[in-house]
This record gives C-alpha cells, structure tokens and sequence, in this order.
C-alpha cells in the first residue's frame, strides 16, 4: 500500500480539510478554547502586561538528533515569551504544508508539538493549515504566536543590564546548530551531540520568584549564537561585556566538530540556552537556581559587565588573550530555525 | 581527538612561551616587526588574542598572504564579467566561498548569482570537473585563486579534465606565487620588516628551502610554524630569539611534514599545467615571476582565452583603500579612513575586509 500523503484539497477547506483537522489536530491539539472549533480562541485575561512573541521555523531537517520541527516551534515560542519574566499561557499554530507530505509526518509534528506544549504548560489555543502545490515551501513551515502575562512588578530586557552584573549562561553552547550541521552532512560526518531543544519557562519562574528585582536581563542565544546574543545586549543597554572562554561551558563533541566544520561554538544556535543578568549579589544564588533545575545543570558564570567598551563585547582567550567579540556577519548556517 | 586540540591551546605552556617571548624581547635593543605571512595565522592570532600577549617592542603584521585580499581588480572585473551571458554563455561559475562577496568595479559575483547567474561554491575543483561531466553542453569555469597549498589541486584537475576529454572545463588562473612576493616585499624602499612567519601548509608544498634567500640574502629569519594558537606563540618565540642572538635562519617548527624540497610531485604537477608569469597583485602591482599562466598545451583550459576575457572592461582599484600599505605591513587597518566607516565586513571597500582571513576584516572583528 503507499503511503498516504498531504495533498492540495487537504487545506481547501472542504471535506478533505475537516477530515485532516479531526484525523490529526484535534487527536493532539484538545484545548477546550480549540475543540470550539470557531474562527477564533477566546480566553479570559487577568489584569497586567502581556508578552508577545511570534516566529516562523523552517528548519531543514524536520526531524533531527533531540527534536523536530514541532518541539522547536513549541519550545522557541515559549522561550521568547519567557525572557522578559512571563508565563507563556497561550500560543497558536500555523502550519504551511507542501503537498507530498506523509501524513505519518504530519501526525508525528503534532503529536510532538501536543508533548511539548504540555510539558511546558502552554495551551494551543486556535491553529491553522495551508496546503502548497509542490516546491512552494519545503516538507513543512510552522508559524506560532505565543502569549504570556508578565507578573506584576518584574522588569526584564535586554536594554536594562548594569554596569557591574553578572553575566550567567544556564549551559552549554553549540549543541543544537551541531546537531542539526550533522543531521545535514549524513553519515559522512556523525557527531553524538543532540539538539538542546527544551522549554526554558519554568526555569525563568524559579529565577524570577527567588531573585525579583535583581533578574535584569534574559535572552535565549538562539540565531547567531551567545556571541550575537551578549553584542546586541551590550548595544542596547550601553554597558561593555566581559566574558572568559575559559567558563563557557562547550562540549566537547561540539567542540571537535567546530574544528572540522570551521564553525566557532559561540556563533552557533541554542534552542534551550539562556544568558541571564544578575545584580553581582545575587549571583550565587542564581547559579545554584540554574544548576538545580534539570536544563540548567551545566551552569555557569561566564563574565560581568563593565564600564569600559560600551556596546562591545570582550572575550578573556583561553590563552590569556584580549580579543573583541563581534555579531554574527552574514549566515553561518541556514534554516537552523 | 579532543585531547589532541586541547594540549594546543594548554593555558600553562602559553604562559611559558610568552615568558619565552619576553626574555627575548628584553635583549632586544630595539622594537621589531614580524610578518605574518599567512591569512590563516592572522585569524588564528587574533582570535587567541596573542597581540595582547606580546611585549611592547614585538609588533605582528599581516603579509600579502591572503589568496582573496591579493586579487588584482582586473581578475576581480573578468571573473565576474563570466556571469554575463554576453561573455561567458551559460557558463556555471564554480568558486572558494570567500571569492563571492569581494566587489569588483560595477558588481560582485553575488550579486549576479542573486540576478541569476549560476554561480557555485565549492571547497575543491573536482566538484568543477564533475559538474563539467554532468552537464556537457555548459562552460564550467574554475575561479583559480590561491598560492602553492591550493594551485597543485587545480593543476591536478586540468589533467583529470583532460584525461577524460572534457572540452567544457576551465579554469580562470589567478593564482599566486609567494616567494616571488616576499622578494618584492623586501625589496620596496619603504617596507621595514625584521622576520617572517612562515605558513606550515604552503612550506609543506614550497619547502624550507625556499625561504633560504630571505635570511641569507636579506637577513631576515623565516619560522615555519602550524596554525594551533601555541605553534604560532612557539615561532613567535623562536623568531625572537635568533633576533635577540642576532642570527638569520630557516627554522622549522611545523615538523617533519615540512621538508627541504618541499612536496617536488605536486609542484611538479603545477608546472607541468602551468607556468610563472608577471601578475598583478592587490594594492602591490605587478611582481614579476609571481603569477601563473597556462603552458601552451593546456591552452584550451585557459578560461581568459576562451572567453576572451583581455579585452572586457576592467576598473581600477577603490579610491582611498589602503589595502596596498596594509599588506605591506605598514598600516594597520584602523589607520585606512575609510576603515569600520565607509567599510566595513558587511558592506566591504577593500577585500582586506571581505575575505575572513583579510586583516581589515580580522581587525574590525576581533581588536579590541
Ligand atoms: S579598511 Fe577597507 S578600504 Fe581600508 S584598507 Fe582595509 S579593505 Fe581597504
């Protein structure tokens, strides 16, 4: 028998749609808000601020070492939500199809998607399908809004770090563009390093309960990696970074295969990082909250902010060195994302 | 494997070697200037921060060795102008990664490639020649740029072209040779430079004799070293000595990879494809004897025949880039004015600042 595959009326929105939606989605997507079945989600807000984030994921392989195009969707939706201190509640799902596409893949996305939003806590409240004639997307495209409500008084952003805090990194770095570089070269190059792919919202909570106040900045290094992240930090909030090589935290498959690929680990994506500031006093006791909670066991200080070099980031080498760390120019590594 | 990279980069033997270093320098009277030679040292050097290590009076330049920052404006303007149907058909355009972004006169071969043209990337010219079996009925030109490490491949693969009767395959050569260079080098009025750097690969190909002139003719001594952060500190240090005990030698730190003679099959197969020739060079003129050309019978291979590539329009080099005094070593890159202002990595002036092994580009991305 051959495999059954997405096809064009699968997204017409005639029977074939409706067929698709209670086959797949609403087997795995069962939030009240959505089983409605309205054009819309309707929710009930508390009072206060919300935080929004939307992001398109495109990542070639669908599936790779740790994930899937689903997981990550979740997770990187939540993750953003999460860096200014908030609950992600909510979020919705657009997916773009190509037709061709087996169905087996499809369910397997979002079943994924379904285990992912659970563990975070974060309800899929509406989502929508397209269907693409072939060649006008790749396998499958996910567009997800997410929403989260910022609890009263916290105030996190990358414009807010000050001179003198601790600059914290909740683990390694490198593991998912790694992941994904191998998952892409074959069996030519095989690494044992899996995506990092993780919900980081529940780690933001802790941080955010047990510090307040002293929590000035989250930001999760994804594109572009720990080295874009800490530069636009610097530039946004006008302060210098100091970072030791020495401390950050690289494995060291990800690191041999840097070497044969060319990449540098600080440039490559994360999808279950945070870089956090800290008041300098509350530094310990942010790192044994990081390295306590089960994605941040590989936690470490990697360097404080500094009134020098407003904007830049400078890197303590290895060797005991002084070298500038610049953004990312130009794309290392397409659709990691 | 790891353990291997590691022991590189051992924190304890840096500090040991920059001790080194500074008891050299502090027996030299005088402050002096070593060349790196090599793009791949440049890179390695800041990116490790080694210029932070270094005594005041040990000052590092980067040499013309950067196969992208070398590439006169002519050779710039004809390979790009194969993107133009009106000169090189249907031609595909196969190229180092790095040869994409450098601006040539009017445009870059990324921007024709966004346009249309077929323009592909590739780390080896056989990759050129097996496009060229796939799709008999298309030109596919090589973009030949690169010094000894690189040119004996692209020889090779003109005899494999050959060998398999492909009539579709050829190659633009660009390439350059160094000693030819370095000769140049000393030789200008207003270059001042007291000890090279020598780059492990290229030694690998050239030998250290080649670089014997250097040190007995003019007195400068050569170190071959690899590209790990510690090898580099390790030929920063014995350079420093001999200066400090005022001798000028070839020495060898690369280890045995790196011979008298050097790899005499492979450059034999250079030359068997290939001859010396007077080449243009970026910002430095023309350097007699350090280009190659095609011999005779491998005309047919040669892309600027075939395509008639003498006669299109060429342009001249940038107004106010300095990219000539920076591979000189005697600026650094801060002191162009147009450095990080009107150029810079994203949208280049000079291919110093293009290539990522270019010194402007190492500047702009790593000084601190
Ligand atoms: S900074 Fe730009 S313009 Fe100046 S020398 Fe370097 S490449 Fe040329």
């Amino acid at each position: 028998m051959s495999e059954e595959r997405i096809l064009l009326s699968h997204g017409a929105g005639g029977r074939k749609s409706s067929e698709l939606t209670r086959r797949i989605f609403l087997k795995y997507f069962k939030d009240p808000a959505l089983l409605r079945l309205d054009d819309m989600a309707l929710l009930d807000m508390p009072a206060g601020r919300l935080s929004i984030s939307t992001d398109t994921y495109t990542v070639d392989p669908i599936f790779f070492p740790g994930g899937d195009i689903g997981s990550l969707a979740v997770h990187g939706t939540v993750n953003d939500v999460a860096m200014a201190g908030a609950d992600p509640i909510a979020m919705s799902v657009g997916f773009i199809v190509e037709e061709g596409l087996p169905m087996s893949q499809l369910e397997r996305i979002a079943s994924s998607m379904a285990r992912a939003a659970r563990e975070a806590g974060v309800r899929i409240v509406t989502a929508d399908t397209k269907v693409v004639t072939k060649g006008a997307a790749d396998r499958i495209f996910i567009n997800t809004t997410g929403f989260g409500l910022v609890p009263e008084g916290i105030h996190i952003s990358g414009h807010l770090a000050r001179e003198g805090d601790a600059v914290l990194l909740s683990g390694t770095v490198g593991d998912h563009g790694i992941a994904i570089a191998s998952a892409r070269e074959g069996i030519a190059f095989r690494t044992t390093v899996t995506s990092d792919s993780a919900p980081l919202n529940g780690l933001v909570r802790q941080l955010v309960d047990a510090l307040g106040g002293d929590v000035h900045v989250l930001r999760d290094p994804t594109r572009g990696g720990l080295a874009t992240v800490l530069v636009e930090i610097a530039s946004q909030s006008g302060v210098g970074i100091r970072i030791r090589e020495s401390d950050i935290p690289v494995r060291d498959a990800v690191k041999g295969a840097c070497e044969l690929l060319g990449y540098d680990p600080l440039y490559l994506a994360n999808e279950g990082k945070l870089v956090a500031m800290v008041a300098q006093g509350a530094s310990e006791r942010a790192l044994e909250i990081m390295r306590s909670h089960r994605y941040g066991s590989e936690a470490a200080i990697i360097g404080e902010t500094v009134r020098d070099n407003p904007g830049k980031v400078v890197l303590k080498t290895a060797m005991g060195g002084r070298r500038l760390v610049d953004k990312l120019s130009g794309e290392m590594l397409p659709r990691i994302c | 494997m790891m353990k291997y990279l590691d022991e590189f980069r051992d924190p304890g033997v840096a500090t040991a070697l920059v001790g080194r270093i500074r008891d050299a320098a502090s027996r030299l009277d005088r402050p002096v200037k070593l060349m790196e030679i090599c793009g791949s040292h440049t890179v390695a050097i800041f990116r490790t921060g080694i210029k932070s290590l270094l005594p005041e009076n040990i000052t590092l330049v980067s040499g013309p060795g950067c196969p992208v920052c070398v590439t006169a404006m002519d050779d710039m303007d004809r390979m790009i102008a194969l993107a133009d149907p009106a000169v090189g058909g249907k031609s595909i355009i196969a190229t180092f990664g790095d040869m994409l972004r450098v601006p040539g006169t009017w445009t870059s071969l990324e921007s024709r490639r966004a346009e249309g043209a077929d323009v592909r990337v590739t780390t080896t010219p056989l990759d050129a020649v097996q496009w060229a079996r796939e799709e008999p009925g298309r030109p596919v030109v090589f973009l030949g740029v690169g010094f000894e490490t690189t040119s004996p491949t692209i020889a090779a693969s003109v005899l494999r072209a050959r060998q398999s009767g492909l009539d579709n395959f050829t190659v633009y050569p660009a390439f350059k040779l160094l000693p030819p260079a370095l000769t140049a080098l000393l030789e200008a009025p207003d270059v001042a430079l007291d000890g090279f750097l020598c780059p492990g690969h290229v030694s690998v190909m050239l030998g250290a004799a080649a670089y014997r002139p250097f040190a007995s003719r003019y007195g400068k001594p050569c170190v071959i070293a690899g590209f790990e952060p510690l090898d580099i500190l390790h030929g920063i240090s014995m350079l420093c000595d001999m200066l400090a005990d005022n001798l000028h030698e070839v020495r060898n730190s690369y280890g045995r990879a790196v011979t008298q003679q050097g790899n005499t099959k492979a450059m034999e197969t250079l030359m068997e494809v290939f001859e010396p020739c007077d080449t243009p060079w970026r910002g430095l003129g023309i350097i007699p004897g350090s280009g190659l050309s095609f011999r005779g019978e491998f005309a047919d291979f040669d892309a600027v025949r075939r395509f008639g590539l003498s006669s299109v329009p060429v342009g001249t080099e940038p107004a106010g880039c300095a990219c000539g005094q920076v591979l000189r070593g005697n600026m650094d890159p801060p002191q162009c004015p147009l450095f990080a202002s009107a150029c810079t990595p994203e949208s280049p002036v000079g291919s110093c600042m293009v290539s990522s092994e270019g010194s402007c580009a190492a500047w702009y991305r790593y000084s601190t």
